[in-house]
């Protein structure tokens, strides 16, 4: 019945609008300033050039995640993936435009709903090591939260904790462990075991595999997928590594420098890409099957988001930039049936 | 012995020999906890202008490795046996003046994270400079000449100007340029990089790979890439070594290895990258982690995630040839003959 209802679900991601929303970010931004210190405000009174600093993190993002799709985000480091995705997580607040979680705008859900709308996302972080506390029992780890929202009683807890650690592959014969009893792998089941105790339908994964061996990793992308098709779980799987994404997303989302520029069905993306930027990070990423390949590599380095090119954050690095990129940003058109892109050269075709 | 050591080592100069030869190298460390056997018994050798992949979990043994060849073991670790023939010049047995002398020089190493191998409190140029007087005799203004030049040859704009930065004024990739950079100084004839592009984005890691290869055509030079990661090897690489518990468990060429792996961990390594054939699909996982090193089992080190264990394999495999230019550590490797092996292995190996 899972698997039907997995099928069900690619399909309805295929057919493009069936499935309502779980969430949807309209014009999303994230600015992290830095304050003027005394010194500053000193010069700046005294007429010097200095002014506070702003990182926009995430610039104006349009993202929809549908009940029961796996939405891969990917991008390099510093274009605010995972600011996102904490912000999509309920961790972070926006600085500018909404979120709205089942049709309903999350700044405005009363107390019970807020409540309920953050139990429902759960978060599973990159490092396993520094997001487990370190002198807390696994089964405390695990137990806690569910306890304190009432998903277990006291007399059922033991039973409860037990289930949730044998779910993620875990023996729970070492509810009494701390973490540092584990090794990297089995930490991230923690992790997973800790999310997937308050019963959430939507899990946002940063970077889950990133930290780990390839023999493990291969592990806990198959526990991901076990678990999807078994609770009928929605994720936004954060990532870097354009493999991982591939193997496990249903639509995939291509971020550079806090935009997205890119977004399509993740067989449509990795067969044709739009966007330049996308064209090249897949052009580069280095594949088992490709022997003896000639890298190219696209000039220049990642421009830093304090200080952002004009209009296209991408044209200083593209191969067609033309006039029109450096004054205008692009904005993201759909090109077609599900898939968008953000380059001023889907205009002049 | 030594006579004959020498025969060989000569007879081996004489046709062609490979810029390195490292044979049966042991790396132990000792350890209250006991003697970890960090590097037990790992051989091959790599050409002039050749890459060779040395690819392995965590705790493989691979930086170790490495760092043996370079003479870079801290106690309580030691070499405690085999050869390590650079040009036919047993590198094991080099007084530490003599290492001295080739470090830097003609053997060069690229680490992980460039900040371990920059100075964060001296501008570049000092650091090239020093670099360079120490194993040439030339004026400081020659030397900052061919600073200026390596640093162009690698990709860095502007080299003038950055020669007067400090490294945390670079990014990561640059960094790691500049890192490349001093180990191409003195145009060494064999470089170690362990897991350079590692920590880098997709597209700096591609731009670096592109300055490797294009080093290695031109210059000759011999590389030893050591990595994880199985896709960067198959882009870059000639040969590979496959490392497991401290072993060289498989040894070919890059693209026989990766089409048709021999030895079962290499099999199961493939089967866990996840790539564009296998999209949704359930991974081929190896089930279990990486034994410690300090309690192997005896025999094959593998034997206990191995989906083809027999009893047999509670003895020692050793590393023999089994296909022409394929060498494997195992007893029941996947061969050919056994019908496609690749994709057989699978439905094989379960029910055992």
């Amino acid at each position: 019945m899972s698997a039907t209802s997995t099928v069900r679900s690619a399909a309805s991601v295929a057919a493009g609008e069936a499935a309502a929303p779980i969430i949807e970010l309209k014009g999303v931004s994230k600015r992290f300033s830095k304050k003027l210190d005394f010194a500053g405000k000193i010069a700046q009174k005294l007429g010097a050039p200095v002014k506070d600093e702003t990182v926009h993190a995430v610039d104006g993002v349009d993202l929809v995640v549908r009940k029961g799709e796996v939405v891969g985000l990917v991008g390099e480091s510093g274009c605010g993936k995972s600011t996102l995705g904490r912000m999509v997580a309920g961790i972070m607040p926006a600085s500018a435009g909404e979120i709205f979680w089942h049709g309903k705008k999350l700044d405005t859900l009363t107390g019970a709903e807020a409540r309920n709308a953050k139990l429902q996302t759960q978060m599973i972080f990159q490092d396993p090591y520094a997001s487990l506390n370190p002198r807390m029992r696994v089964a405390d780890i695990v137990g806690e939260a569910p306890l304190v929202h009432g998903l277990t009683r006291r007399g059922e807890w033991d039973a409860y904790v037990d289930n949730q650690m044998r779910r993620a592959g875990l023996d729970p014969a070492f509810k009494r462990r701390y973490p540092h009893q584990f090794s990297g792998g089995q930490r991230q089941r923690i992790g997973i075991a800790r999310a997937l105790a308050v019963q959430p339908e939507f899990i946002v994964c940063d970077e889950a595999v990133a930290a780990l061996d390839v023999s493990i990793q291969a592990q806990i992308l198959n526990l991901f997928m076990e678990l999807r098709q078994e609770l009928n779980l929605t994720y936004l799987f954060i990532s870097h590594d354009l493999g991982v994404v591939e193997h496990l997303s249903d639509r995939v989302v291509i971020m550079y420098l806090g935009r997205v520029v890119e977004e399509a069905p993740a067989e449509e993306i990795f067969a044709r890409a739009n966007h330049p930027y996308t064209q090249a990070l897949l052009a580069e990423v280095p594949r088992i099957e490709a022997r003896k390949k000639s890298f190219a590599g696209i000039k220049g380095e990642i421009p830093s988001p304090l200080n952002p090119p004009s209009g296209c954050h991408f044209h200083p690095r593209c191969p067609h930039a033309f006039a029109r990129c450096k004054l205008e940003r692009p904005a993201l058109r759909e090109i077609a049936p599900g898939h968008k892109s953000a380059c001023h050269l889907n205009d002049a075709a | 012995m030594s006579q004959t050591q020498m025969q060989t080592t000569s007879m081996a100069a004489t046709a062609a020999a490979p810029t390195l030869e490292v044979r049966d190298l042991q790396t132990h460390f000792f350890t209250r906890a006991g003697v970890v056997k960090a590097v037990d018994g790992v051989s091959f050798t790599v050409g002039r202008g050749k890459v060779l992949g040395l690819v392995g979990e965590s705790g493989s043994g691979k930086t170790v490795t490495g760092f043996s060849i370079l003479g870079l073991v801290d106690a309580p670790g030691r070499i405690v046996g085999g050869d390590i023939l650079f040009h036919g010049q047993n590198l094991a047995k080099l007084k530490e003046e003599e290492m001295r002398q080739l470090r830097g020089n003609r053997i060069a190493m690229i680490f992980q994270d460039p900040m371990m191998t920059l100075n964060p409190v001296l501008r570049v140029d000092t650091q090239m400079i020093e670099t360079v007087l120490a194993h040439t005799k030339v004026s400081k203004e020659e030397a900052r000449q061919r600073a200026r030049d390596t640093l162009g040859m690698v990709g860095i704009p502007s080299p003038d100007e950055r020669l007067k930065s400090y490294p945390h004024q670079f990014s990561g990739g640059m960094r790691q340029r500049v890192a490349i950079a001093i180990a191409l100084l003195h145009r060494p004839e064999l470089i170690v990089a362990d897991e350079p592009t590692t920590a880098l984005d997709v597209t700096i890691q591609a731009q670096i790979l592109a300055e490797v290869q294009k080093l290695c055509a031109e210059t000759g030079t011999a590389m030893i890439w050591i990595t994880h990661d199985l896709s960067v090897v198959a882009g870059l690489a000639d040969d590979i070594a496959v490392m497991y518990a401290g072993r060289v468990v498989e040894r070919g060429a890059v693209s026989e290895v990766l089409d048709q792996p021999l030895h079962p961990y290499t099999h199961g390594l493939i089967g866990s990258v996840p790539s564009r054939n296998k999209r949704g699909e359930k991974l081929r996982q190896i089930p279990g982690m990486t034994p410690s090193l300090l309690s192997l089992p005896p025999g094959c080190a593998f034997r206990t995630r191995c989906p083809r264990a027999q009893e047999d394999c509670a003895r020692d495999p050793a590393l023999s040839e089994l296909m022409p230019g394929r060498l494997a550590r195992c007893f029941h490797p996947h061969l050919a003959a056994q019908g496609s092996a690749v994709r057989g292995a699978a439905a094989e190996g379960n029910p055992a």
